[in-house]
């Protein structure tokens, strides 16, 4: 670090930010070399040099006449030559940067497409997906940590461009209120909302009006959330901007002719996923002598079961190949299997033959209690159904044991804690 | 509302006819047949005499409760006592085998065939369990008489106390040979019964061979008179019989593990396996629970008394004992709810019975521990 003559402490520069040109030639490449040699070092260094010759090669050129100023000694911690990574804040990529891994991408979509015999035309993301699981397989569990191959849209983070030109002056209008894209989303929504009522004016004026007018169909879909919309604007809004937002969102559906802006209102709402973890029930099924059955599984814990539940029988139980006595003798474990069927009332109706294994009795018996509820879906009416719902005799029990972790004994437990 | 059946059965208030005295003609066959399913309660006297430690202990716990003791009357027994009363007595004894899973009743069995005999006024020679033999024996002095044997006195003396309790009527009629207990003791011939048991009661040491002298004279003369004061018909019965030819768990000094056939008590109980003899009936059951090293799927004869104990105890007659039908089931749920034992509203009603059904899965020892605790 040195002083140059105004005053300003700053690091190797040629110039002050004033504006004085001040150069210290050969201190300046001492300086040079020392930083490139001690900017591993810890410990202070100091750099002194005393105005007036003291042996060094000092030549001082100025432009302006200031007057000399008394020199300082300064000692300075290397860490400030260290760059503060967290005060740079989140990577940014240039658009030459994002358009270059765009091309990439696109190559070697078509590379890939090539080496999985498949048509590189008509290769979509799903396709790339499967391939790159097969030609990378990975044992990790989290799902994020694997190898993927994605539009670099989706990769990196959408960044906001430099929002102001050459001289300083910035492009959009409402730059200067802090959150551009937020206000100027809702000067479009408002918009739209004038340009509906000028329509049904229109409309009234021409005597065609109507309330009943084709509504959107909102069912089945969200708003978008805060984080979300964040995500869409690429800045920061608080949670009162965005209530605002769904007011004025709402405040359009609420007109009618608002079907004229569909496709606008349904960027702003998520369709819910559909209800695909819903269990079938299974297919009630005759045996040659017409008796009826039907077959199920069920899983608890790393156990799995699956039983064949035989109608007009007299309430045996066989659990892989011997008698439910025998192998449950804890009576926990018989009254888990009887529940279900306790339940539903049908108590001897049943012949029950199974076979289960992995983990331990209590899960075994939580398993078959599973498949047990699920083979009977098929003997039992919808009311029933739901009432076993609403039992919680349906719901897999999503229970697992949990992960040891690394500094601990076991998954909570942690070692003895020594004060010191 | 007793009409039918000979005035010294005396039924119960319940509608059912759950429960009847014991009598005199309580064992006639076709009474029995009749009341197959239903309850019959021991006279007091009788399970103090018979049985001070012959039943389960927890259909001990189950009298000491309901004041009395009732058995069920089911197809075993009843098969078990046909065949003691047609029987050859003057033939090798027959070797019967009650076997199967666990719980569903064979000591019971056993216990309700022995009252059988007891009261026809046999000889009774109990070993309610075998297995206390070969297991948990804290002391084990080498033989006195023989030096590679080892002998338990604690069991063999415990046993001879009870062997005096059942049999007081005989301890007096039977008459002995000449035995040497050691070189100032000695039994001379004619002595009665009684006088060796005590012997083996009070001196400790020579108790184990106390109790093979007594097995043997016992077979001497179980046929021998068939009139006059010492005719006895010999009825040996043996629960858990599998302990005999199985392994033990006992370890001598040298910390080698025992071999059955190196305790006194185990081989002398083994001579009176064998059907060398004449005028009385060998009773056994096997048991699995209180078995050692066996697993506890097994339940057949092979599987239980292995190779060996097969061989010595054939030919026999197996019977087997199951899981109660639906019409004792009923009879004991009936016979609880009679006693006030389940106390629990909902055991009352028709869901409890099926819930109780399903839980026990009609095994007597389930079922019993199930309302227990009801």
């Amino acid at each position: 670090m040195w002083i140059c003559e105004c005053g300003i402490l700053q690091d190797v520069s040629l110039q002050c930010a004033k504006g004085c040109d001040v150069v210290f030639a050969s201190c300046l490449s001492a300086c040079r070399r020392a930083n490139m040699a001690a900017s591993g070092c810890r410990g202070v260094r100091s750099i002194l040099w005393k105005y007036g010759s003291y042996g060094n090669n000092l030549f001082v050129s100025r432009s302006k006449m200031v007057p000399q100023l008394p020199l300082r000694q300064i000692y300075v911690a290397s860490s400030l030559w260290k760059k503060n990574l967290a005060a740079a804040g989140p990577q940014k990529f240039t658009q030459e940067f994002i358009d270059k891994q765009v091309e990439e991408f696109e190559v070697g979509k078509r590379h890939l497409a090539n080496m999985m015999g498949e048509d590189p035309e008509t290769f979509t993301q799903e396709d790339i997906d499967r391939s790159i699981a097969y030609l990378f397989p990975s044992g990790l569990f989290e799902k994020r940590a694997r190898p993927v191959m994605k539009h670099p849209e989706e990769i990196f983070p959408k960044q906001t461009a430099i929002q102001w030109d050459a001289e300083g002056r910035p492009f959009h209008f409402l730059f200067y209120t802090g959150k551009q894209s937020y206000y100027s989303l809702l000067h479009d929504v408002y918009e739209k909302i004038l340009a509906i009522e000028r329509h049904q004016d229109k409309m009234r004026n021409k005597g065609l009006f109507t309330s009943d007018t084709k509504q959107i169909l909102l069912t089945g879909s969200r708003w978008l959330l805060k984080e979300e919309i964040e995500e869409n604007l690429v800045e920061n809004i608080s949670v009162q901007d965005y209530m605002r937002l769904i007011q004025l969102m709402e405040l359009l559906l609420s007109m009618p002719y608002c079907s004229l802006e569909e496709e606008f209102i349904l960027k702003f709402r998520k369709q819910l996923e559909v209800q695909s973890s819903k269990y079938e029930i299974p297919a009630l099924q005759y045996d040659p002598q017409g008796v009826a059955f039907s077959v199920a599984d069920g899983r608890r814990k790393s156990a799995k079961a699956s039983i064949t539940l035989r109608d007009s029988g007299s309430g045996n139980i066989t659990i892989n190949g011997r008698n439910y006595l025998h192998y449950f003798p804890v009576l926990q474990n018989r009254e888990q299997l009887m529940f279900p069927l306790l339940f539903v009332g049908m108590m001897g109706r049943f012949d029950i033959e199974g076979s289960v294994e992995g983990s331990g009795h209590s899960a075994q018996a939580g398993a078959l209690r599973l498949a047990i509820s699920r083979a009977l879906l098929s003997f039992v009416s919808e009311g029933e159904v739901e009432k076993m719902r609403q039992a919680g005799l349906l719901t897999a029990d999503p229970r697992i044991r949990e992960r040891k972790k690394p500094g601990q004994e076991g998954a909570r437990k942690k070692f003895t804690w020594k004060k010191r | 509302s007793s009409t039918d059946g000979p005035k010294s059965a005396h039924f119960d208030i319940c509608s059912k006819n759950l429960k009847y005295k014991f009598s005199e003609n309580a064992f006639n066959t076709n009474i029995l047949k009749r009341h197959s399913g239903q309850y019959y309660t021991l006279p007091p006297t009788h399970i103090q005499k018979l049985f001070p430690y012959g039943l389960p202990p927890r259909f001990q716990l189950q009298i000491k409760t309901f004041n009395e003791g009732c058995v069920m009357v089911r197809p075993p027994a009843l098969e078990l006592i046909s065949y003691l009363k047609r029987a050859d007595y003057s033939k090798p004894p027959l070797r019967y085998v009650l076997y199967g899973d666990i719980g569903t009743g064979k000591t019971m069995s056993l216990c309700h065939a022995l009252h059988y005999c007891y009261s026809q006024g046999w000889l009774i020679v109990h070993v309610p369990d075998a297995h206390l033999w070969v297991k948990n024996c804290k002391e084990l002095l080498p033989s006195s008489s023989r030096p590679s044997r080892f002998d338990q006195p604690i069991q063999a003396s415990q046993w001879l106390k009870n062997f005096k309790i059942t049999n007081e009527r005989f301890l007096s009629k039977v008459q002995l040979e000449r035995y040497v207990w050691t070189k100032r003791e000695s039994t001379e011939k004619g002595q009665p019964l009684g006088e060796l048991i005590d012997q083996g009661v009070n001196r400790m040491k020579s108790s184990s061979d106390v109790v093979g002298a007594v097995l043997r004279e016992l077979r001497l003369q179980a046929g021998g008179a068939t009139e006059g004061e010492g005719a006895f018909k010999l009825a040996v019965a043996v629960d858990g019989v599998n302990a005999l030819w199985g392994k033990t768990s006992l370890k001598k000094e040298d910390r080698t593990m025992c071999e059955p056939e190196e305790l006194t008590l185990i081989h002398n109980l083994r001579k009176m396996m064998k059907n060398n003899w004449s005028g009385g009936a060998i009773l056994t059951a096997l048991s699995q629970t209180g078995s050692v090293f066996k697993p506890r799927s097994a339940y057949l004869p092979s599987e239980l008394l292995g190779e060996e104990g097969f061989d010595n105890m054939e030919p026999f007659v197996p019977v087997s004992v199951s899981n109660y039908n639906e019409k004792e089931f009923e009879s004991c749920y009936l016979y609880y709810l009679d006693r006030n034992w389940l106390q629990h509203p909902h055991s009352r009603s028709e869901e409890g019975k099926k819930e109780l059904i399903f839980l026990s899965n009609k095994n007597p020892s389930i079922l019993e521990r199930l309302c227990a605790f009801l």
